[in-house]
């Protein structure tokens, strides 16, 4: 039976040679639109802006070099504070979105007290509002705590809109975890803040690590709005922002600005690079089928 | 599972933190909203309350141009976000060499800050130096440069084109989990019929894939109406409000100008669309869940 199966699954995944044309064909289309702007902002980070600004268009750089790439750090000395500004602000505010997700996704997994559902769909709700619409009174809140002009401006209101989704994967890994543990350590005594901190956690680990991942990652990719808004502190201020400092006054040094925006990225990609077989099966698990 | 008020007590213990976290930073700010748009906030301190004149203000013909932009703008852009998504699930899907590969090629953009992805299509929309122009020019599909940021409708499809980028590979990557969690064997007795591979996806894939596509479109909807970086990085709403939505419209008169308390009404109305959008995915996720069971 078993052989059988393999060789129908064999047959169907044998495509003719025009079928595997096709199929390339459509991924280098599709690869094309998803990856154009970095390898066109790649080669713009290795011409000169004398090329840039030259017409007509050349694809490739003549004589490119990484020049852009020193000369970046010395046009805006603060860009190493920019990226360790962004990396700050993701890192607190995942360690605050864990800190009250994990117990949260714990109590939606396991209990189902009375209007438990209603507040599980009030966080649901609050991932369709953006900052943007919550803007003029969360900029007010601010102001009125002090603490416009801080990192805190940029954190706390980030962190709240990671919640929901976080709460959502983190519900859902937690509800496979089977519930005979629970009575088990019921049995045995446990108290249950017992059983949640040394039954569950360490259970619960490989998805708190993939929240943790999918929460960075948000976090760091969507630092814009309150960063534009509520902060003017140049010391303070994200590498998406901090990269304004390239639009000069009579032009953009696009060179350097796309050589800092790869140089500003790489050290997020890298860390993704390595967690991404934890991301793909934790991403889809928690998906579909709900 | 034991119930006893004791449980009862810690389920809510763990909940606490997070429901008050979200009740001050995002319920409250929320009718914040609904009551300073009776208001004239400002820059001064003294904030009166002014009953509906901020709604009368703002309901003109501008105002409704920008609403029906704003819908015709987001139609667009999860429309095209489903069909590539659509497109590229499937691909990545086929049993090629290369495909982990090609499926982790997929993700830059939604892993990459959005800004900087902005960034690097403003400058591909330049029209003296950037790429599509120049490559449009190189292959004679236009005669002069294409400044697509200059004019009103250019503007308006590069804003819906990012914004369309940055949501693919979220779809794709989702889409892609729906097909894999169809059954084999349905495709291996379909095979053994004798179904070509088009019959194969027209009534195996695309049926039993569906419900994935409705509810990604109800989320993508609701995400693609809050959009805000894309147009804000790429013409702040201009040429001349050919791209003004209504969340950048709402940025522009409370934080550009400083008028709280229209902002506020802007925000409003902007909140009641996405409260009956929530709604109704909120219905349509519980008939597919109904469905699913049946």
């Amino acid at each position: 039976m078993a052989r059988r199966s393999t060789d129908t699954r064999a047959m169907i995944d044998r495509y003719r040679w025009w079928e595997m044309l096709a199929i390339y064909a459509g991924l280098c289309l599709f690869l094309f639109f998803m990856l154009a702007p970095f390898i066109e902002g790649f080669l713009v980070s290795l011409k000169p802006l004398a090329q840039l600004f030259s017409s007509p268009y050349s694809f490739w750089p003549e004589n490119g070099s990484f020049k852009a790439y020193f000369t970046m750090w010395d046009t805006v000395p603060g860009f190493a504070r920019y990226v360790i500004n962004s990396f700050l602000i993701s890192i607190t505010s995942t360690v605050i979105v864990l800190l009250l997700v994990v117990p949260a996704a714990y109590a939606f997994a396991r209990f189902d007290y009375k209007g438990m559902g209603l507040v599980l769909g009030g966080f649901l709700a609050v991932s369709m509002f953006s900052g943007a619409v919550l803007l003029i009174p969360l900029f007010r809140l601010m102001r009125s705590m002090g603490l416009l002009n801080t990192y805190f401006a940029m954190i706390i209101p980030g962190a709240a809109f990671l919640i929901p989704s976080a709460i959502w994967l983190l519900r859902t890994y937690m509800m496979r975890i089977p519930t005979e543990l629970n009575e088990a350590a019921y049995m045995d005594g446990a108290s249950q803040f017992y059983t949640f901190r040394r039954v569950i956690l360490p259970i619960a680990r490989p998805g708190i690590i993939v929240v943790a991942i999918v929460t960075f990652i948000g976090a760091y990719s969507q630092q814009f709005i309150f960063a534009l808004t509520f902060n003017s502190k140049t010391e303070y201020m994200p590498l998406p922002i901090g990269l304004y400092a390239y639009f000069g006054k009579q032009e953009v040094i696009w060179n350097e600005l796309m050589a800092a925006s790869f140089v500003g990225i790489a050290p997020a990609m890298v860390l993704i690079f390595f967690l991404q077989r934890y991301l793909v099966g934790g991403l889809t698990a928690g998906a579909v089928k709900q | 599972m034991v119930k006893s008020r004791a449980s009862m007590i810690f389920a809510w213990a763990l909940l606490a933190p997070a429901i008050l976290y979200v009740l001050v930073i995002v319920a409250w700010p929320l009718v914040e909203t609904f009551r300073l748009s009776f208001t004239d906030a400002s820059l001064s301190r003294v904030t009166n309350y002014i009953g509906w004149k901020n709604y009368d203000k703002i309901f003109n013909d501008t105002f409704l141009t920008v609403i029906t932009r704003t819908f015709t703008w987001t139609f667009f852009s999860v429309l095209f976000k489903m069909v590539i998504g659509t497109f590229g699930a499937v691909l990545l899907n086929c049993a090629v060499p290369g495909r982990n590969l090609f499926r982790i090629l997929t993700m830059p953009p939604w892993i990459v800050p959005m800004a900087i992805g902005i960034f690097m299509w403003g400058w591909m929309y330049n029209g003296q130096f950037g790429m599509i122009s120049g490559l449009l020019q190189r292959f004679g599909l236009v005669d002069g440069p294409v400044a697509f940021l200059a004019y009103g409708r250019p503007a308006y499809w590069a804003t819906i084109m990012t914004d369309v980028w940055i949501g693919v590979p979220m779809v794709t990557i989702y889409f892609l989990a729906a097909i894999q969690s169809i059954p084999r064997d349905l495709y291996e007795a379909a095979w053994t019929d004798g179904a070509s591979r088009w019959v194969r996806f027209r009534r195996i894939t695309l049926p039993l894939m569906m419900p994935a596509v409705i509810t990604m479109s109800m989320l993508s909807l609701i995400a693609t109406f809050n959009s805000f970086d894309i147009i804000w990085i790429l013409t702040q709403g201009g040429p001349s409000g050919e791209t003004t939505t209504m969340i950048i419209d709402t940025y522009r008169t409370a934080i550009g100008s400083h008028k709280y308390g229209e902002g506020a009404a802007r925000a409003v109305v902007i909140c009641i669309f996405l409260s009956l959008f929530c709604i109704a995915y909120f219905n349509v996720t519980r008939r597919l869940a109904a469905t699913e069971k049946a």
